[in-house]
């Protein structure tokens, strides 16, 4: 277990180093520079120069890069171009906003897709399982944007229940703001969760021990919760981790569409304004965030399944 | 374990319903999903035949027409027109052809990168496997649209664009799914046939065990067109897509979301076009898999 964790870790460490390194050369050879950009198209050469100077673009790629690593170990992820600010603190300053939604809207669609899954396995073509599959192909094939969009123009527009955007201003307003985005943003997910929490509930069920338990007695409820959905929890472990993570860094298009101030709209803003520093956090993060869900997935795998023994 | 399984509910008929009866499950024809393809290829081969208008082709006189049972519309513009007066439905049959172009596009590179570094990494095995599957794990761990962000700040927004960026981000599924076919099928006797008779590594990948994994990529590719469609579409709407004034259905929301407030045509039909096209090639591709895919490598 404890090579595992550290074959894992090193995996880890690699594959981040090895993003890093594409993203940032990916990054500098653009054609276009980011001193021009952020100058306004008045500025005079030495204008240029200087700005260029202060963020270290003038010296050769191979020093940059090095001075880039460099300060990255240190915490140190330069500064953004656009909020002269440290890239990783003008990231963190929106994290809080997206954090609210991702987590909403991951509890939402882990409790409605788990509830819907499971029940259309056991009671397989009740009238929830026919609602369920429909769920499951909406939620697949409906873009989330063109959602949000529908669902703006019904309350927001014509009823007017709900405010068309923004984050709110505490308590029983915030909440109001985040309805129409949690439920977008819950869309696919509640579609994946259904399908694969179905279809493993179906397996689980056909199983020797779920057919030993029925022998023996056990009632339906218990064979259903204990016998069959702990085994068929598994696979939706190799779903859910990877998934809450990337919700957890918001939604660049849910976030665009409801002017919510999180990390996924700050992340297109800084793409077309070619603010590398902010980018180039976001895609650390990111990637750390996800090779760790991993990690987290295979620790849950060995809790819940005794078997499997980390090779 | 899983088969005796079976025969014990048989045995003791506990098992749910329709195994119990010895009913066979079934497989449905999609006859919804099969018309919403159907209509889809419709549109893409006779766009210029069944276009009422020219898609392109503005008057300012005729902008924003809503369709033409709402007051104010007229039969000329089925679906009303949008704020340049370009005429709704022309446009959305021309946007067919551009999401199939941009996913064809995609499924191509993505394609030809994972099939043959699925070929290789399970045919050769060894020390090449086990970089190949290295790659795809750290490939997979990077989001592809943080990869398609990346792409589109350096070569900047348009369709090729897209069609390149997706195509990088997406092959370690095709990877691993043709490694794990390849595996199966290299143990099989007419691969090793075909060793015995002599035939080069690669002649055994392309003419043996590649035809084999046809069924799989078929399914996969239906299943990953639905997926690109919406994609693409997210794309060209934030903006990172396809430019003005291309016929795009994500291009067309986009552009009729500032007019959300008066012409609620302008964000339904592009988006309704989207839906359906999706859903025609998703229940057509769980049909294909119920069919093709009896091992069920794809669940």
């Amino acid at each position: 277990m404890k090579v595992f964790l550290l074959k894992r870790l090193g995996f880890a460490v690699f594959t981040m180093f090895f993003v890093v390194t594409i993203v940032f050369f990916l990054f500098r050879s653009g054609e276009a520079d980011p001193a021009a950009i952020m100058l306004p198209p008045d500025a005079t050469p030495r204008d240029m120069e200087i700005l260029t100077k202060n963020f270290g673009l003038d010296k050769p790629l191979p020093i940059q890069y090095l001075n880039f690593l460099k300060n990255a170990l240190r915490g140190d992820f330069g500064k953004s171009f656009r909020y002269n600010e440290p890239a990783a603190k003008v990231l963190f300053e929106r994290f809080p906003a997206s954090i609210q939604l991702g987590v909403t809207a991951f509890f939402f669609s882990a409790i409605l897709g788990l509830s819907i899954g499971v029940l259309s396995a056991v009671r397989r073509d009740g009238w929830i399982d026919r609602f369920g599959r429909v769920l499951a192909l909406g939620g697949m094939s409906i873009p989330a944007f063109w959602l949000g969009v529908m669902l703006m123009l019904l309350f927001s527009v014509n009823l007017g229940w709900l405010p068309v955007a923004g984050r709110g201003e505490g308590g029983l307003d915030t909440l109001r703001h985040m309805i129409l985005p949690v439920i977008c943003l819950s869309g696919y997910p509640i579609a994946l969760i259904t399908r694969i929490s179905r279809s493993s509930m179906i397996d689980a069920l056909k199983s020797d021990y779920v057919v030993m338990a029925r022998i023996k007695g056990v009632p339906e409820p218990y064979v259903n919760i204990i016998h069959a959905f702990k085994n068929a929890s598994i696979t939706l472990i190799t779903i859910m981790v990877p998934m809450a993570t990337v919700m957890l860094l918001g939604s660049v298009v849910i976030e665009t569409i409801f002017s919510w101030p999180g990390i996924g709209r700050l992340v297109v803003e800084s793409t077309f304004a070619r603010d590398y520093p902010v980018v180039q956090v976001f895609i650390l993060l990111i990637t750390f965030l996800i090779t760790s869900a991993y990690i987290v997935a295979d620790i849950l795998y060995a809790l819940v399944d005794q078997r499997i023994r980390f090779q | 374990m899983k088969e005796s399984g079976q025969d014990i509910s048989q045995t003791f008929s506990i098992a749910p319903p329709d195994e119990a009866s010895g009913k066979k499950l079934g497989v449905r024809t999609p006859y919804l999903g099969l018309f919403f393809l159907g209509l889809f290829f419709f549109m893409v081969i006779f766009a210029d035949l069944i276009s009422p208008y020219d898609p392109y082709a503005s008057d300012l006189s005729k902008g924003t027409l809503p369709p033409f049972w709402e007051k104010g519309g007229s039969a000329a513009h089925l679906l009303g027109t949008d704020f340049l007066g370009r005429d709704q439905l022309s446009r959305i049959i021309h946007g067919s052809r551009m999401s199939l172009i941009v996913s064809l596009g995609c499924i191509a590179i993505y394609g030809t990168i994972g099939v043959i570094l699925g070929l290789i990494s399970g045919f050769v095995g060894g020390r090449t496997d086990m970089i190949i599957m290295r790659l795809t794990d750290i490939w997979q761990s990077v989001p592809g649209l943080i990869v398609i962000l990346l792409l589109v700040s350096v070569i900047g927004p348009s369709a090729k664009t897209v069609i390149i960026s997706i195509g990088i981000a997406g092959w370690p599924g095709y990877a691993r799914i043709v490694r794990g076919e390849c595996l199966s099928l290299k143990q099989r006797d007419f691969v090793r046939l075909a060793k015995v008779a002599g035939c080069s590594n690669i002649r055994i990948m392309a003419s043996h065990i590649f035809p084999n994994t046809i069924n799989t990529l078929l399914v996969l590719t239906t299943m990953d067109i639905a997926g690109i469609i919406v994609l693409s579409a997210t794309l060209s709407f934030l903006g990172l897509g396809t430019q003005p004034p291309s016929c795009d259905w994500g291009l067309m929301l986009a552009e009729g979301r500032q007019y959300i407030t008066y012409a609620w045509w302008l964000v339904t039909f592009p988006g309704v076009a989207i839906a359906i096209t999706v859903i025609g090639f998703n229940l057509t591709g769980d049909w294909l898999r119920e069919i093709l895919d009896p091992k069920q490598v794809l669940r």
